[in-house]
């Protein structure tokens, strides 16, 4: 773990492994909820990073953090939520494909996962999701679609996704679910919030 | 129920006529969400917000009418306060001249009119109460990046107006200081100033950049010489703030205003404090930058 500067208010927390920024993150939301974390704005992870804004003293907080010792994330943290998911996406047999497997077979893989919210970005409550192994990594497609529904469970690089309303997009679709997945008026606001745990099961209909 | 009655009557709401290049409902923006990928948004000239808002008895949170380049046109269905603020601009009402950085009353049916920037880019509407549309995620302002909160004004839209709730307070009367022929950015270095060559901070502070037209709410673009890259390689996403400079391939930086996305995969050579930004906000393109590079004290510096 180290520390870098980040302008006169900021600091980032870079780490070494994905499953690293899971536990610190997880670590520091427990400190801010116990009143031990000075007061910080913004905590915002991301693949190797946790970018922590609005701070009085950074260099201060850096040093703190640095004497942190900070527990694995365990199978439980976070909270769950299942999303139901109709296996109708525009890519899934060429997925299927690069998995070596027939589309018919998709569900179950996916089905059999468990993922987690590493963090957001692109759009309001959209979630990158890890969890899946090396070898059901797939590419961005070659051509990004210019308008991908909402709702479109997604696949790209080592992330899964969940489009939370109409947009353009790269990822490869799979499927689609019904599941809102932002509602500002909702506490929280978005369904895949970081550290969320997350299970795709199949919707029949 | 009588005092409801009065209170909604006494609301009243404006109407769009001449809703100008870019006018946006903007308040002090909703910070604390970036973590769900929600930009902060908000008043990219905060000061003027504040002071529009001083001027007619607001609180500094309500929400004004941001313009952009060539002002807009109001009409309101109540006598109403206004203050216009930020850029300098010729103001109007029903066509004969008011004061600008000023409480001025507006008759119910007058139409209140900001003429174009004339130094700067962006001036700010206050009118007493404040815009009263549906805030989101505790917020009315306008994120132009990801689509919460208001559309940009058209022609013939009318949006609700808050119940003035105070007397107007003495803002302090600083004038607008003339635009600067050269813009100055303090440039604190980092996270990412070791990903460049050794070469950057000298042509930052070279004042060989000017303000793109392409700027807009998301970020200041500039033009001039490509900074080069001490390595190739690719970096994963990560948290951005208000005021990073991010250079995208092209090597021309680019300074993250309010509407900026809460996350980027392209360097951050160094971050403008934020008092700084609203200066950056009312550069009009063309106008020359020079970033002044200054070391993040207390952390890790040098290369390796």
């Amino acid at each position: 773990m180290r520390t870098l500067p980040v302008g006169e208010r900021a600091l980032l927390v870079e780490l070494d492994a994905d499953g690293e920024v899971g536990a610190f993150h997880a670590e520091l939301l427990r400190r801010r909820a116990a009143g031990t974390l000075p007061e910080v704005r913004e905590i915002v992870p991301a693949a190797r990073t946790i970018l922590l804004d609005g701070l009085a003293d950074p260099r201060a907080l850096a040093v703190e953090l640095a004497a942190w010792t900070v527990p694995p994330l365990t199978a439980e943290a976070g909270a769950e939520t299942e999303i139901r998911v109709r296996y109708d996406g525009p890519d899934l047999a060429d997925v299927a494909g690069l998995w070596g497997v027939r589309p018919e077979e998709v569900p179950d893989i996916v089905g059999g996962l468990v993922f987690r919210v590493a963090f957001c970005g692109f759009a309001p409550g959209f979630g990158y999701l890890t969890g899946l192994p090396e070898h059901r990594h797939v590419p961005r497609r070659a051509t990004p679609r210019t308008s991908v529904p909402a709702g479109s469970l997604a696949l790209a690089g080592p992330y899964a996704g969940v489009y939370p309303r109409s947009s353009p997009g790269g990822w490869q679709l799979i499927g689609t679910t019904d599941a809102v997945l932002w509602d500002p008026r909702r506490e929280p606001a978005a369904l895949l919030t970081p550290g969320t745990q997350v299970r795709f099961t199949r919707d029949a209909a | 129920m009588t005092q409801h009655a009065e209170r909604d009557t006494a609301r009243g709401s404006v109407r769009v006529v001449r809703a100008g290049a870019l006018t946006t409902v903007q308040d002090l923006g909703r910070p604390g969400h970036a973590h769900l990928g929600v930009p902060r948004s908000g008043a990219l000239d905060p000061p003027a917000h504040r002071r529009a808002n001083r001027l007619v008895g607001n609180p500094d949170g309500a929400a004004t009418l941001e313009t952009t380049v060539n002002g807009c046109a109001v009409r309101t269905d109540r006598p109403v306060v206004a203050a216009v603020t930020g850029a300098p601009c010729a103001v109007r009402i029903d066509g004969r001249p008011a004061p600008w950085g000023a409480a001025v009353l507006v008759p119910a049916g007058a139409v209140l009119e900001l003429g174009a920037a004339e130094g700067g880019l962006r001036c700010y509407l206050a009118l007493a109460g404040g815009i009263d549309v549906e805030p989101v995620l505790g917020s009315r302002s306008a994120d132009l990046l990801s689509g919460l909160g208001p559309p940009p004004l058209s022609e013939h839209d009318t949006l609700p107006l808050g119940a003035p709730s105070g007397r107007s307070r003495d803002a302090d009367t600083m004038p607008w200081p003339a635009p600067p022929a050269e813009l100055v950015l303090p440039l604190v270095l980092g996270p990412r100033d070791d990903w460049f060559a050794e070469d950057a901070p000298r042509l930052l502070a070279a004042g060989a950049y000017t303000v793109s037209a392409a700027s807009n709410r998301i970020g200041l673009r500039t033009e001039g010489p490509a900074l080069r890259r001490a390595f190739d390689g690719e970096l994963p996403s990560e948290g951005m703030v208000l005021g990073a400079v991010q250079v995208p391939p092209d090597g021309r930086p680019v300074v993250f205003l309010a509407d900026h996305p809460t996350t980027g995969g392209y360097p951050v050579i160094g971050v403008v404090p934020e008092p700084r930004l609203a200066a950056a906000a009312q550069a009009v393109p063309g106008t020359p930058v020079r970033f002044l590079p200054v070391h993040g004290r207390g952390f890790r510096r040098g290369r390796g």
